[in-house]
């Protein structure tokens, strides 16, 4: 059913149910993500896509649109929540992008470029989290973990169907967790798909860190911004 | 294979959205959740045994290390700790060889503190393993731990004339009700339910909505949603079969009137269970206790027997061929989050207690998917008076926009803590007249997730939905006690209960204890008291729930109320570094790497002081 909703004060005709970050998108409207799958269930862990929906705010992955709804995504207090939430996950994990595998391809590195970062407000912490390395093919380097939920819920056993990633303890002592048995029959493209739905630098590829020359990562030759409206363009 | 694993898992027909109830089995039989355990339990459920773990690592009260032959659990509630929590924490250390978050040297004892266990009128009290003692002093510990060495169980020395768990009296042995004021709604004598229920039945469904609904009935859980509407939608929204659910996850510190309901009016809240069913078309109901009440759980088994007897449930209920439902009860195993309604049925379905994305909401898709009611258990009570009395009675009841009555749990300074029912439209100054407060001069209302008010200016303030919409927990500060310290506490409450499912939750509540713990120890300047207030005002506005949405709350409520005692705090900058900054201890990073370097010898982290983890 096509309705008509408002992003920023203009109009914006839609179909009613369409993911609110999808739909502004298409209209050209960068809201920014790091949990958000086009076309996988909503996770809504992040809340970096937090905007302002008929005067409350929510996150934009969790609303489906519905007729008349009022969007606000470009104000000052609410790209600097935005950027606030990225901002406590750098501070909350260690995430020294110059020695990262994930430098140039990693989510959280560009979307704080993004949103202008440049220090966050909040106190580093520092964690120790030991990583995780037994499995064949993949290792854990869990204090980069921003418990996004994407492995956890969209990376299965091919042959039956078990989590392979999870989380273990929760708030602050929660840390994220792999089946080593299970890792290790993945077969080769679901570890690459593994290290690539993780937005950050946590699960990687044994053997592969550094493959790509600097200059030539994904989001150095496109940006985030431009992925997230240009795939909506094609 | 292991005989008694494989028993469970039959027993359950491996059906892992009753992973709870197994993993509790499996606690029971070993003390604890060993490794091997578990792993057995996840091959044969099909799961990883991470995935187990994922569950049973998410709640306080499973253990994944052996315990003692016994488990303590100290309530530690700022209640408590107004009213010898520390005295008696030093007699059990002292008493059982334990430090806390231990066991003893000979694997007699664990002890372990927990936060409110529903019992802020009689503390401090303590769970030993599924019983428990209240009014504890260092003299009844030493009694307590001296006994349990003997060899008399917990069970005996609590209920000495070996009273059967399904008796009130057993109950009655363990805790105080304290109902210091009943009124007309919670605490009704003489029911004759079957006639109540007959002719609810032969009014019909859209009458009973009928009725809550031109009653006002709200949700006395906190969120105040119509009950008559969250009804007629769960009626409404198409499903192959439909959940009714009594949320007894009472978790909020300083409340304790469900506890009180559930053990004086247990069967009007069952009433209410089966009112809801005959409505919105139930065949299954869950009681999900919190298991801070394991105690009560054979005294309702019973109830739900009586009603079975009396054909209030079951099959064919009251001869009607068309209507059946029954009620089991879900245990919880420690977790706050799990008062959400979502988290709640989660952890009903076996996982852990995160709340969900929404919409859907439980009245569309809850418990396995279906269309779920979930009602608090003091809502379920006041359906079932309304039903008794009709709705204009309990119109008249009341304000304008807050029918009805409300139950308060009172507890702090104050000459007679207990429950009171109250009409809403109640000032907080009559209620403090009513329980004796004793020079009050802040009162907590809602606890934690609430709001701080100061007596002198918040006196008049009325007890509504309109203004202090209490979820009925009340503590009582008097001018002696350490208001910042009950923040911090509160903030470290609200750290430990964070699921970490989204950011500003999990991360900003940490930044705000710590921002609190810098003003206390005097290392703050005025823009740390900003950046609380910003910084609160980011976790309250885009968190993924009510946890979150309410945790900056103690801080911005006593900074708004109590501005004089955040300032006499502050320190003023001198120079261009923020008092906060220790820039020795900051340089100690420094010295570490020249050492290390000279004498190519680690030093481990937690050896040199790290000035933002340093409490």
């Amino acid at each position: 059913m096509s309705i008509q909703i408002t992003i920023d004060g203009q109009p914006v005709v839609t179909e009613a149910g369409e993911n609110l970050v999808d739909v502004a998108a298409q209209n050209s409207v960068y809201i920014p993500t790091l949990c958000y799958l086009k076309g996988k269930p909503c996770l809504g862990t992040c809340r970096v896509c937090s905007v302002r929906v008929n005067g409350h705010i929510t996150a934009a992955c969790s609303v489906p649109v519905t007729e008349g709804m009022q969007v606000e995504v470009d104000t000052t207090e609410l790209a600097d929540m935005r950027k606030a939430l990225i901002e406590s996950l750098f501070s909350e994990g260690n995430h020294n992008c110059p020695s990262c595998e994930k430098s140039g391809r990693c989510e959280l590195q560009a979307t704080g470029y993004e949103v202008e970062m440049v220090v966050s407000r909040f106190p580093y912490r520092f964690p120790l989290r030991p990583r995780e390395v037994a499995a064949d093919h993949i290792w854990l380097e869990r204090d980069r973990c921003i418990f996004c939920q994407r492995c956890v819920e969209f990376i299965r056993d091919r042959q039956t169907d078990q989590k392979i990633f999870s989380i273990k303890g929760r708030g602050i002592t929660a840390q994220i967790e792999v089946n080593t048995e299970l890792a290790n029959r993945m077969p080769p493209e679901q570890v690459r798909e593994a290290a690539d739905i993780c937005p950050v630098g946590c699960i990687i590829e044994k053997g592969v860190g550094f493959n790509d020359p600097i200059g030539r990562r994904k989001f150095e030759l496109q940006s985030v911004r431009e992925r997230a409206l240009g795939e909506e363009e094609s | 294979m292991n005989n008694r694993i494989q028993a469970i898992i039959q027993r359950y027909q491996t059906d892992r959205t009753r992973l709870l109830d197994m993993l509790w089995e499996l606690h029971h039989l070993y003390g604890y959740l060993p490794d091997e355990a578990l792993s057995e339990l996840a091959d044969g459920l099909n799961m990883a045994v991470e995935d187990v773990r994922e569950t049973s690592s998410f709640y306080h009260y499973f253990h994944h290390r052996s315990t003692g032959s016994y488990t303590l659990y100290l309530s530690n509630t700022v209640i408590a700790r107004m009213q010898g929590y520390q005295e008696v924490l030093d007699a059990l250390e002292r008493e059982t060889g334990a430090t806390l978050g231990e066991m003893d040297p000979s694997g007699t004892f664990s002890l372990y503190d927990t936060p409110c266990i529903g019992l802020s009128d009689q503390e401090p009290a303590m769970l030993v393993d599924e019983v428990v003692f209240t009014r504890l002093t260092p003299e009844k510990v030493s009694s307590i731990i001296s006994q349990l060495k003997c060899g008399r169980s917990p069970e005996e020395i609590a209920n000495p004339r070996a009273l059967p768990k399904t008796d009130i009296a057993y109950v009655d042995q363990l805790v105080e009700t304290n109902i210091c004021k009943a009124g007309p709604v919670f605490f009704h004598n003489g029911n004759d339910f079957p006639e109540l229920l007959k002719n609810c039945l032969d009014a019909g469904p859209e009458a009973v909505i009928g009725a809550i609904t031109q009653a006002q009935l709200r949700g006395h859980g906190g969120a105040g949603f119509a009950t008559g509407l969250k009804w007629k939608l769960c009626r409404e929204a198409p499903g192959a079969t439909k959940y009714v659910i009594c949320n007894a996850d009472e978790g909020e510190p300083g409340t304790f009137k469900d506890r009180v309901l559930l053990t004086r009016s247990p069967q009007a809240v069952l009433m209410g269970m089966v009112l809801a069913a005959s409505v919105i078309g139930a065949r299954e109901g869950i009681i999900y206790l919190r298991q801070e009440y394991i105690y009560l759980k054979a005294y309702l088994e019973q109830q739900l027997q009586l009603f079975r007897e009396q054909r209030l449930l079951g099959n064919n209920i009251l001869g009607h061929a068309d209507f059946n439902f029954d009620i089991r009860i879900q245990m919880g195993a420690g977790a706050y989050i799990c008062g959400d309604e979502s988290a709640l049925i989660e952890s009903c379905e076996g996982k852990r207690g995160t709340p969900r994305v929404k919409p859907p909401y439980p009245v569309e898709q809850g418990y396995l998917g279906m269309p779920t009611c979930v009602n608090n258990v003091e809502t379920l009570v006041a359906v079932t008076r309304v039903m008794q009395e009709g709705a204009e009675w309990y119109q008249s009841l009341g304000t304008e926009d807050s029918r009805g009555c409300r139950l308060m749990s009172v507890s702090g300074d104050c000459q007679r803590p207990g429950v009171y029912e109250i009409e809403w439209g109640t000032t907080l100054n009559q209620l403090l007249t009513l329980v004796g407060a004793e020079d009050p001069w802040a009162v907590q209302i809602s606890g934690p997730s609430g709001e701080c008010v100061a007596v002198d200016k918040g006196g008049e303030r009325r007890f509504g939905y309109g203004d202090l919409s209490c979820n009925g927990s009340v503590m009582i500060f008097n001018r002696s006690r350490d208001l910042l310290g009950i923040v911090k506490h509160f903030m470290q409450f609200f750290v430990d209960e964070s699921c970490g499912i989204c950011t500003p939750c999990r991360s900003g509540n940490v930044d705000l204890r710590n921002k609190m713990e810098r003003i206390i120890a005097g290392r703050g300047c005025q823009q740390d008291l900003d950046e609380m207030v910003s910084w609160g005002q980011l976790v309250r506005s885009t968190s993924r729930c009510g946890l979150g949405g309410t945790s900056p709350n103690p801080i911005l409520t006593t900074l708004q109320q109590f501005p004089e005692l955040y300032q006499a705090k502050l320190t003023e900058q001198s120079g261009v570094l923020l008092p906060s900054f220790d820039l020795e201890a900051a340089l100690q990073g420094n010295e570490r790497a020249r050492i290390e370097l000279t004498h190519h010898d680690y030093i481990p982290r937690e050896l040199i002081q790290d000035p933002e983890t340093e409490k």
